[in-house]
């Protein structure tokens, strides 16, 4: 079966920093995958890479088998590579209707669409409600997003990126900064994506990571530690010496 | 399920109209028969609204800033000008068309310059291609009459049956018409997903991307939109005016239209056409009282607008035009100048 998510010898410098190092990763179909690894490890620069905003200086990226290494961001939203922001990237005067509703449309392909109004489709519509349900958004659907509370944001944020349907999500730190009260939610939404999603989150909230993950890549210096389950992730002695060590002191 | 009634009910609630609307379109007509002896100024009025309605397409809807968008106005201007003085199309419809067109053709292929850069750049890169067009109707004055402008033009009637008068009615009514026309097809626009995918880009171009949206495209999407407006405006000057000069392309002209923006505010299209009535309503004043030194006054205006901040100025002194603002903007009226500075 073919990786839903793979990179081959992924390589990105900054001038003489060398921020990942012959990355090779292999995300199979449906996975719960976690990427951690300690502060400057590359980990942004990784999903940068994969989501299209940056280009690597060597190596391949492979969605489901098919070569994107040179497809711009919004080609491979439509391929189905979808991703959240770890610092709320939303509208701040949109309502969560308005947002949704726009990823909705240019993932069937209206987007361009200059001429019908907004809320004029009904298939378009049935899909931003069952979102909406789904994300809990509902009864706040027409409040600007930048008056929402910040769990309702970062649940928002989960939710665009559902909406593009994708066929593999990266979920980046999608508990940071939640207030504890407000956090049940976000993890409760994470662990309610659909099975046929492959996830990749990175993450830096271990709980999340052992609790969610059903693998586990540790980055270190922009190149893989190591990889597995994540029992043998947890027991694996250099791990604990580079970030759970480092993580326990802090 | 009971929740897919509601999301589309609330999803076109924006783009319905509301009464304050209706309202400000029927004053606008009944303008038309209050003051029969201000055509000329009115029709000045309308085609400034047309003008500044096509700059806030761009800046307020997807955020790009202009300091030339007279290159389209003069382009449009002198399209008109040149169809009717060749009688190439003679009738004024038509030809206001096919200027627009024009351009909107220029539109098209300045828009790649445009869209690479942020907004110093896009500053300097508009400015310039309306100095070089201005640069370059001078230099071709066999075709357009040079520091003397196109003269000579004569306009057939309207459809072949409204001729322009000499009180300028016909010119009024024939603009404000053209002018609702396009506020129509605008407002459906920026209804539109195109429209709020505009927003979105506007918002925050890297989530726009992350979402799918095609950013580059919709720019020029718009930016060509844009231009076709704005050389429809020119075209309207040319022939209600029966001429067309190097002014037409004048950086003065593309600054005053961003004054028009930063005193009617952005994104909720009715901030060119209110911000077109002030400015055409101050520039009158203060040049009545000081014929010299007008600019000044504007000048001044303009200062203390961005520093008092519009928000403030409108709680004190402009109540009533802010009422007018908020009833037909609703919450989302956005302003070009940004008033957290001065709160």
């Amino acid at each position: 079966m073919t990786n839903a998510l793979e990179t081959r010898g992924l390589e990105k410098s900054f001038g003489g920093l060398r921020v990942t190092r012959d990355l090779t990763l292999q995300i199979e179909q449906g996975a719960r995958h976690a990427l951690i690894g300690p502060n400057g490890a590359g980990k942004t620069t990784v999903i940068n890479l994969l989501t299209g905003v940056l280009r690597p200086n060597a190596g391949r990226i492979l969605l489901e088998g098919n070569d994107i290494t040179s497809l711009p961001v919004h080609k491979r939203v439509l391929r189905g590579l979808s991703r959240t922001f770890q610092i709320n990237q939303l509208y701040p005067d949109l309502t969560p209707l308005e947002t949704i509703g726009l990823a909705v449309s240019e993932r069937m392909g209206r987007g361009g669409d200059w001429w019908r109004r907004m809320g004029t489709r009904t298939d378009v519509n049935t899909e931003i409600a069952d979102i909406l349900t789904r994300f809990h958004l509902l009864d706040v659907m027409n409040d600007l997003t930048v008056t929402l509370p910040y769990g309702k944001q970062r649940l928002l944020e989960i939710a665009v990126a559902i909406a593009a349907r994708p066929r593999v999500l990266l979920l980046d730190e999608p508990a940071a900064g939640v207030p504890e009260s407000e956090r049940h939610d976000i993890l409760a939404a994470v662990a309610a994506l659909p099975r046929e999603v492959t996830v990749l989150l990175i993450e830096h909230d271990m709980d999340l990571v052992f609790s969610f993950a059903d693998r586990i890549s540790v980055l270190v210096n922009g190149a893989l530690l190591t990889e597995g389950p994540p029992d043998a992730v947890a027991r694996d002695p250099q791990v604990k010496a580079v970030y759970l060590g480092e993580a326990a002191d802090a | 399920m009971t929740t897919l009634p509601d999301v589309s009910t609330n999803a076109v609630a924006s783009a319905r109209w509301r009464p304050g609307e209706i309202v400000f379109w029927i004053v606008v007509v009944a303008c038309g028969f209050l003051f029969p002896s201000r055509y000329l100024i009115m029709t000045d009025i309308v085609r400034l609204a047309l003008f500044a309605l096509s700059l806030d397409l761009i800046l307020g809807y997807a955020g790009i800033v202009s300091l030339g968008h007279a290159a389209f106005f003069g382009v449009g201007a002198y399209s008109a000008g040149l169809l009717a003085l060749h009688g190439i199309i003679g009738e004024p419809v038509v030809a206001l068309v096919v200027a627009g067109f024009a351009a909107m053709v220029l539109g098209f292929f300045t828009s790649f310059l445009v869209i690479r850069g942020v907004d110093l750049t896009r500053l300097m890169v508009t400015l310039g291609i309306a100095l070089l067009l201005e640069a370059l109707a001078e230099r071709f004055s066999n075709i357009t009459g040079g520091t003397d402008g196109l003269q000579g033009i004569e306009m057939q009637p309207i459809l072949g049956s409204f001729a322009f008068d000499i009180f300028g009615k016909t010119g009024f009514f024939y603009s404000l018409i053209v002018l609702f026309l396009l506020f129509l097809l605008a407002r459906r626009i920026v209804h539109s997903p195109f429209g709020l995918s505009l927003r979105a880009i506007r918002n925050n171009p890297l989530r726009a991307a992350a979402i799918g949206i095609p950013v580059n495209r919709r720019l020029i999407a718009i930016y060509t939109v844009s231009a076709f407006y704005a050389g429809v405006a020119g075209a309207l000057f040319t022939q209600t005016t029966a001429l067309a000069s190097l002014d037409v392309f004048s950086f003065e002209r593309s600054a005053d239209l961003m004054l028009m923006l930063v005193i009617g505010g952005t994104g909720y299209l009715y901030g060119g056409l209110i911000g077109a009535v002030v400015f055409k309503i101050l520039q009158e004043l203060f040049s009545t009282i000081t014929p010299q030194y007008w600019l000044f006054w504007i000048g001044l205006v303009l200062v203390v607008i961005v520093l008092v901040g519009r928000a403030r100025i409108h709680r004190w002194a402009l109540w009533l035009p802010n009422l007018i603002i908020r009833q037909v903007a609703g919450r989302r009226a956005v302003v070009a100048v940004p008033e957290s500075d001065a709160s």
